[in-house]
């Protein structure tokens, strides 16, 4: 794979002097996958790639670029949302693809120790034989890896009833900066010391390079079923939403999709969706039979009670499929109707579903972009999927400052800009909306306490002071506040 | 009921300035845990109290760290909800930031989770008297280091919280509690991992050397499937699980030094022969023991775990000592946070 040129760069020469040539990719034709990740309207080339297959070369690549000052880019599959794996120009990427085994699996204690590049979907098939299965269920589950899940602390659809990657991950292992490996938690429920286990949630990459993951496995749900209700309003379907929620039933997966999302996945895959609805809810109860019977009709009082036009129960496990095809094939139907989509990701409170969603709607009209959505309702996590065309000029930066509002929205109702696909280099402005500057020095100064030199994962997710104050001297903030209040979030 | 963020942010800010250590101070309910440090100026940050938000539909609730655990778990009833993590000492009068950064959790623990799992976000005061926020109040948030979470545990050495947002949770529709006899340690935790794995019921699980008690929460049809896969008799007493949490079971008043010996659930024995009770499914052990200190913890190290000591004895360091390059990095994290080292010095480990 590495075809390697006679190194005129003397990082790469120092590189390929230490390390197995085979793992070490500086030509750019190979180069070239790795200039992007899933946010591809950011592109990089990286000086280097290097495709460690042992803990000890991570150590080795770690030092190498500590004492040469080069700014390291974790990876795992590239399936990032928000350009958190983008390339450095002057630096390295570090891949985790060739540390893709999974070291152990404990039956008894239902955990599973994984090297960082196994893959998020290959850990539940690997344990299916056992009836037990690794509940965070990111999209790109098929492709993303535990690594990058950790980084990224990834949800999905499952995390409202079984958690997000923090609540599942017992132990990580990681080589810092300075070539050392440092274990953070254990196979106990608790360790001496901080919690720095749950810090490298959500990291992104800024700590260190995670070079293997014990996961908590649970024990598949005896059964599972879904309902599906209709809306002829989508602020109803919103509400509806919180209802049932607040009536103590906690779906294991609660999705919605809007008109123009119905739509797009009906078309596509035939999923059965009443198109002429306003919005669907994808409400899906497991447990024990018993159990499930129980939710399900709570739950469809509960639905219809908040205006549902029509609900339907899959009758089995076919059915059941053919409900979630529709939600999991939302994003290839959206690249059917329209040539480009920029997917946002922010969380709200539930109770302002309704409200923001028909904000965004005005915004479309603003903006005279399309927008479809396809979220996970239960945990208030939207995902608007702004329709554009990135070759016609202007398209793209419009799209961008349409989402931009989006998230600047959410923050004003008590949310967040991000709620599972990171900041990385795409939300890395907002983040001077939604922090102070107090806060955001602090952040910084963690960073620093793991990498003085600033070399891993430079220029993303935690903005330098003077970024923001160059941000917010351009932002203008719609009337509304810059900071949220003291007593506030 | 008063918001002394600003007042507490100043007096930090001075301390910082003057560097004089403080011992940030509740309601005392956990002052046998850790080290305090005999020169450092008391903080007491009780009157920094009120619940700010709670909208029940949400299942978020947002209040100030000195609120009464009493006064949450109160409205919380009111809206049948409770707190996920069953903080102890609830009625002894214990606040809300004394559970966080204490980093104590129920019987639930291991089926619920921890503390730090039912936080969405804080604001605390650094270690410079300046106010920081981190996370926020709604249920995913992937902005900013998530250094709410590291302050479970922490016993008030990374900042002095303000304020938390916790996630709360429905009150499950029905409960039962069953125990049966079992005398063999390996047995019975063989019989509550089974059942573990048969259930998603069990909301507790503990072995006292004469019997398995289990606490099932849930859907009435979640028990009634749960009971059947378990058997034995219905425990009457209805304050056991309470009395375990507030350590105020008669396995505790026995004699010796009373260790909590974190392993993981499905490991071997802990103790030698001395008095144990075994909670959170077998991942949470409690010891009466006088054996010498070093060597409890070397035992629980060899078992991939740890052992706090919960007897009040200045002869023995509360926590497990940190070692290498992980000791290095803790004293970097609470450097970040706290650069002078004033925030309740020592309390957690003599070097943080």
């Amino acid at each position: 794979m590495s075809r390697a040129k006679p190194a005129t760069d003397p990082l790469i020469a120092l590189l390929q002097s230490k390390l197995p040539e085979s793992i070490v990719v500086a030509d750019p034709v190979s180069m070239k996958p790795y200039e992007c990740d899933g946010l591809s309207g950011y592109r990089q080339m990286p000086r280097v790639v290097v495709l460690p297959q042992s803990v000890e070369q991570v150590q080795a690549v770690m030092k190498i670029c500590q004492e040469t000052s080069t700014p390291i880019v974790p990876r795992g599959a590239g399936t990032s949302l928000s350009g958190g794996a983008m390339p450095h120009k002057d630096g390295v990427v570090l891949s985790v693809a060739r540390l893709n085994r999974i070291l152990h699996i404990d039956a008894q204690n239902r955990t599973a120790t994984l090297q960082p590049g196994v893959r998020n979907l290959q850990i539940s098939d690997a344990v299916q034989h056992l009836d037990l299965y690794y509940a965070p269920d990111p999209s790109s589950q098929i492709a993303c890896t535990i690594g990058g899940n950790v980084a990224e602390n990834a949800g999905g659809v499952h995390c409202l009833k079984y958690g997000l990657t923090v609540h599942n991950i017992l132990q990580v292992k990681m080589v810092g900066l300075d070539g050392e490996l440092v274990t953070f938690g254990s196979t106990a429920l608790d360790t001496p010391g901080y919690d720095l286990l749950a810090l490298m949630m959500g990291s992104e990459g800024m700590l260190g390079m995670i070079v293997e993951v014990v996961v908590r496995l649970l024990t598949r749900p005896r059964v599972a079923r879904v309902l599906m209700a209709a809306f002829d309003d989508i602020e109803k379907a919103g509400n509806a939403v919180a209802g049932v929620i607040a009536a103590g039933v906690i779906p294991a997966g609660f999705e919605m999709m809007d008109q123009a999302a119905i739509q797009a996945a009906e078309d596509f895959v035939k999923a059965g969706y009443p198109t002429d609805a306003a919005a669907i809810l994808l409400c899906e109860l497991d447990g024990t039979e018993e159990e499930v019977i129980t939710q399900i009709g709570k739950a469809e009082t509960l639905l219809a009670s908040a205006g549902a036009t029509e609900i339907s129960l899959a009758g089995n496990e076919s059915e059941r499929a053919r409900f979630w095809s529709g939600r999991k094939n939302a994003f290839p139907a959206m690249g059917r109707i329209s040539p480009d989509y920029y997917c946002m990701d922010g969380t709200i409170p539930r109770k302002e579903l309704g409200n923001v969603l028909t904000r965004i709607s005005r915004l479309s009209e603003k903006y005279g972009l399309r927008v479809a959505n396809v979220f996970h309702a239960g945990d208030g996590n939207l995902h608007p999927l702004i329709l554009y065309d990135a070759n016609q000029p202007g398209e793209f930066d419009k799209a961008e400052e349409f989402g931009g509002e989006i998230l600047d929205l959410c923050v004003a109702v008590g949310g967040t800009i991000t709620g599972e696909h990171g900041v990385g280099v795409e939300k890395i402005d907002r983040m001077c909306v939604q922090f102070d500057r107090a806060s955001l020095a602090q952040f910084q100064a963690v960073r620093d306490a793991f990498d003085p030199d600033g070399l891993l994962n430079p220029d993303k997710a935690v903005p330098t002071l003077a970024r923001c104050a160059e941000f917010n001297a351009m932002h203008v903030h719609h009337g509304e506040l810059p900071h949220p209040e003291l007593e506030r979030f | 009921m008063a918001n002394l963020a600003n007042d507490i942010a100043s007096r930090v800010q001075t301390a910082y300035q003057a560097n004089t250590p403080l011992n940030i101070t509740g309601a005392g309910t956990k002052s046998f845990l850790g080290r305090i440090s005999t020169d450092a100026t008391a903080l007491d940050v009780k009157g920094h109290s009120g619940i700010i938000e709670y909208d029940p539909a949400e299942l978020v609730l947002v209040a100030r760290a000195g609120t009464l655990l009493r006064e949450i778990t109160n409205l919380l009833a009111d809206n049948q909800q409770i707190l996920g993590f069953e903080p102890p000492f609830v009625d002894s009068g214990a606040t809300l930031g004394g559970a966080i950064a204490s980093g104590l959790a129920g019987p639930a623990r291991a089926y619920a989770g921890s503390v730090r799992d039912f936080i969405l976000g804080a604001g605390f005061v650094n270690g410079k008297g300046e106010i920081i926020t981190a996370g926020g109040k709604v249920m995913k948030n992937v902005a900013g280091f998530d250094l709410f979470r590291p302050m479970a545990g922490s016993m008030g050495t990374l900042g002095v919280l303000l304020k938390t947002a916790i996630r709360t949770v429905p009150r499950p529709e029905a409960k039962l509690s069953l125990i049966q006899e079992e005398k063999d340690e390996v047995s019975a935790l063989e019989k509550i991992n089974h059942w573990t794995c048969k259930t998603q019921a069990i909301s507790g699980a503990t072995w006292d050397g004469q019997a398995i008690r289990i606490r099932l929460s849930g859907s009435a049809a979640g028990i009634q499937h749960g009971r059947a896969q378990i058997g034995g008799e219905i425990l009457t007493d209805e304050t056991y699980w309470q009395d375990l949490n507030n350590l105020k079971l008669k396995f505790f008043e026995q004699k010796g030094r009373l260790w909590r010996i974190s392993v993981a659930a499905m490991s071997g024995p802990v103790g030698e022969n001395s008095p144990q009770l075994i909670d959170w499914g077998g991942a949470q052990r409690w010891l009466k023991c006088d054996e010498p200190a070093e060597t409890v913890r070397l035992r629980a190290a060899r078992m991939g775990g740890h052992a706090t000591c919960f007897s009040d004895d200045p002869s023995v360091p509360t926590f497990q000592p940190l070692e290498g390059n992980l000791l290095a990095l803790n004293k970097r994290f609470k450097a970040a946070l706290d650069p002078s080292g004033i925030l309740n010095p020592g309390r957690l480990h003599p070097e943080l």
